[in-house]
């Protein structure tokens, strides 16, 4: 079974065994408005966790996007940089940016969980 | 005319019960694109034919025409005259974006760049007949280092980007002559959005300082991440909230203690001009844009200008060329050798943007000192007096005073279906450009707010009342005047999501599609 897990600065990961897929909240892609670019990082990066892994771009702002956990980048998903557009619409499912095999489970389990993302976004409106 | 200005005509056009046969509306004439103009045969020259020649091109010579468009004079005149009259600029009436500084520029200024003896000028004169414009160069040297409480000065840079980009070389070129390999440069989260990529462009990993809760850089956060890897920090004063970085000197000595240098960006230098030495504040290095603070055109009109203000202990490192005074004589020293042996290069083939320097001077020396310090007053004032006339219809972001920008966030649309965006479109149908919008990122649907010293008290007073109108409009329901705004622009609405996701980059002949090319 599969578990969610989140950031202060509205990234997302599910875990799979020993793998996270990462991406963007929904309240993310909402705040940023039309995403019009998405960069990816190189598959083999060993990205510590909090450091800049990808870069979108709506009409609005540049935003970075850090590694949820640290690791190495195994997948990355090309589908979103060729139509962006992806990530507005389906930015905690099909649009997802990108794998990390993590290093240390222990960071994962440290992230706030769905209830507690939930409750950290209403504190912001 | 092309089924492509048809478009978008259509989409110009505002609901009016006059439905014209030719598109105009009145004497706003529908203007199509230059290559849309073309005809077969038509020019606005009458050249003899070329003698005969035998091309010695080989396979280089050109198979297909270059595809220029064929005008006659007096339509290329009417072409770009009506575009021009459908442009905004400071002429024109108030210009208010943030952190751009849209002042008036003098026509004196103009006045003097255009005396032949510097609009003449070639910078590949021997020096011995260019004494005069490298007096004003040093002239002008003076003024900047006076001004700045700072040593140095490069005036090679282009422009403010390029300035940063100067400035950090020189500070790597330090760094790098004493052994010392730092990595990390910190970007404070209220600076200029180019800090970071220039920092980037010259090959440092960037790491943000984030704001306190009044707007400034967090001190203590800066301190807790200063340590032996750390080549510089960077930040704007006042920062791009408008506040001025009140804990400055006391950050600048915690940089220095960690052996690195203080960049500050000095394109917000108008609301300090005259009552401020950035060096007396601890800055090392800092551009200034002349095109901002001391009025030479931008927006369209320049180029700019970015001389590089630097710290003795930077200022060997200055790129080339850089002017000597020997005696009486001045020269410019083109070499890395003698004096200039440490300098990190070249930036730019010549000395900088010559124009822009008697612009700038022109400025300094018609305002004096007093004037500038009234400039920078003047600047404050306008931007508080905006704060103080609205701030309790729009949101804003920290309580006043401010300095030379005002910066307001979107809480007061709120629940109105009204956002930033509709809100600065809005403003256009009232007849002003909007403000700069959506930055800085620190705070939610950013308005910021830089009037200028150039704005009548008149001026200020008729764009306070559209601002408080259009806040009173958007609280009171009416969405769709925002929502659907411009209403009263030669074009609507643009689709910046489509331009963006799908640019066309450039024209292409209608029955000439793109594998033709």
């Amino acid at each position: 079974m599969s578990e969610t897990r989140f950031t202060k600065d509205h990234e997302w990961i599910r875990l799979d065994g020993t793998v996270g897929t990462c991406g963007i909240t929904d309240y993310a892609q909402q705040q940023l408005g039309d995403v019009v670019f998405v960069e990816l990082p190189e598959i083999g990066r060993k990205v510590a966790k909090g450091e800049q892994t990808a870069v979108v771009e709506s009409v609005k702002a540049a935003a970075e996007i850090y590694a949820p956990v640290g690791g190495e980048v195994v997948a990355t998903n090309a589908a979103i940089v060729d139509e962006p557009a992806k990530v507005n619409a389906a930015a905690m499912g099909d649009a997802w940016f990108f794998r990390l095999r993590l290093a240390d489970p222990r960071e994962f389990a440290a992230l706030m969980s769905d209830a507690e993302y939930q409750r950290f976004v209403e504190g912001l409106q | 005319m092309s089924h492509s200005s048809d478009l978008a005509r259509a989409a110009s056009a505002p609901a009016s019960p006059v439905v014209t046969a030719t598109g105009h509306r009145g004497l706003d004439r529908e203007e199509a694109l230059i290559f849309e103009l073309d005809a077969e045969g038509r020019s606005g020259v009458d050249l003899p034919e070329p003698p005969p020649v035998t091309p010695r091109l080989g396979g280089l010579a050109r198979r297909r025409p270059i595809g220029l468009p064929g005008l006659a004079e007096p339509q290329v005149v009417r072409h770009y005259v009506r575009l021009s009259r459908r442009n905004y600029a400071i002429d024109l009436g108030l210009y208010p974006l943030g952190s751009c500084t849209m002042k008036h520029n003098p026509r004196l200024n103009e006045k003097l760049a255009r005396l032949p003896g510097f609009a003449d000028l070639h910078p590949l004169q021997p020096e011995e007949t260019t004494q005069g414009a490298l007096r004003l160069m040093h002239e002008l040297t003076h003024w900047l280092t006076t001004l700045c409480g700072m040593p140095g000065v490069a005036l090679t840079p282009a422009a403010g980007a390029q300035g940063e980009l100067c400035g950090l070389l020189c500070i790597r070129a330090a760094l790098r002559a004493g052994g010392d390999q730092r990595q990390v440069v910190l970007v404070a989260d209220s600076a200029h959005g180019t800090n970071p990529a220039t920092a980037a462009m010259a090959g440092y990993r960037v790491e943000a300082v984030p704001a306190n809760a009044r707007g400034r850089v967090d001190l203590q956060a800066l301190k807790a991440r200063l340590g032996p890897d750390v080549a510089a920090m960077m930040l704007t004063n006042p920062n791009t909230c408008g506040l001025f970085e009140d804990e400055i000197a006391e950050a600048a000595a915690a940089v220095h203690a960690a052996g690195a240098f203080v960049y500050c960006d000095g394109a917000n230098f108008n609301a300090l001009v005259g009552r401020v030495r950035p060096g007396d504040l601890g800055i090392d290095c800092m551009h200034l844009n002349l095109h901002k603070t001391f009025s030479t055109p931008h927006g369209g009109g320049g180029p700019g200008s970015g001389p590089v203000m630097l710290a003795a202990a930077l200022a060997p490192y200055a790129p080339l060329p850089f002017l000597l005074r020997e005696g009486e004589r001045l020269r410019l020293v083109e070499r890395r050798e003698g004096e200039a042996a440490a300098s990190f290069g070249r930036m730019k083939a010549f000395h900088g943007q010559m124009g822009m320097f008697i612009r700038a001077l022109a400025y300094m020396l018609s305002h004096g000192g007093d004037g500038l310090k009234q400039v920078a007053e003047d600047a404050v004032l306008t931007a508080n007096y905006v704060l103080a006339r609205v701030g309790d219809v729009l949101s804003p972001s920290f309580p006043g005073p401010c300095m030379h920008e005002c910066l307001f966030d979107d809480r007061f649309l709120k629940g109105t279906g009204v956002t930033t965006l509709d809100f600065a479109k809005a403003l256009i149908d009232e007849g002003f450009h909007p403000m700069t919008m959506y930055f800085p990122l620190v705070v939610h649907g950013a308005l910021l707010i830089e009037p200028t010293e150039t704005e009548s008290l008149d001026s200020l007073e008729e764009f306070i009342a559209a601002l408080r109108h259009l806040a009173a409009e958007a609280t009171a329901g009416r969405a769709e005047r925002f929502t659907g705004a411009p209403h009263l622009a030669p074009r609507r609405r643009l689709d910046e999501t489509a331009a963006a996701r799908k640019p066309v980059l450039r024209w292409r002949p209608p029955d000439r599609p793109r594998a033709a090319e």
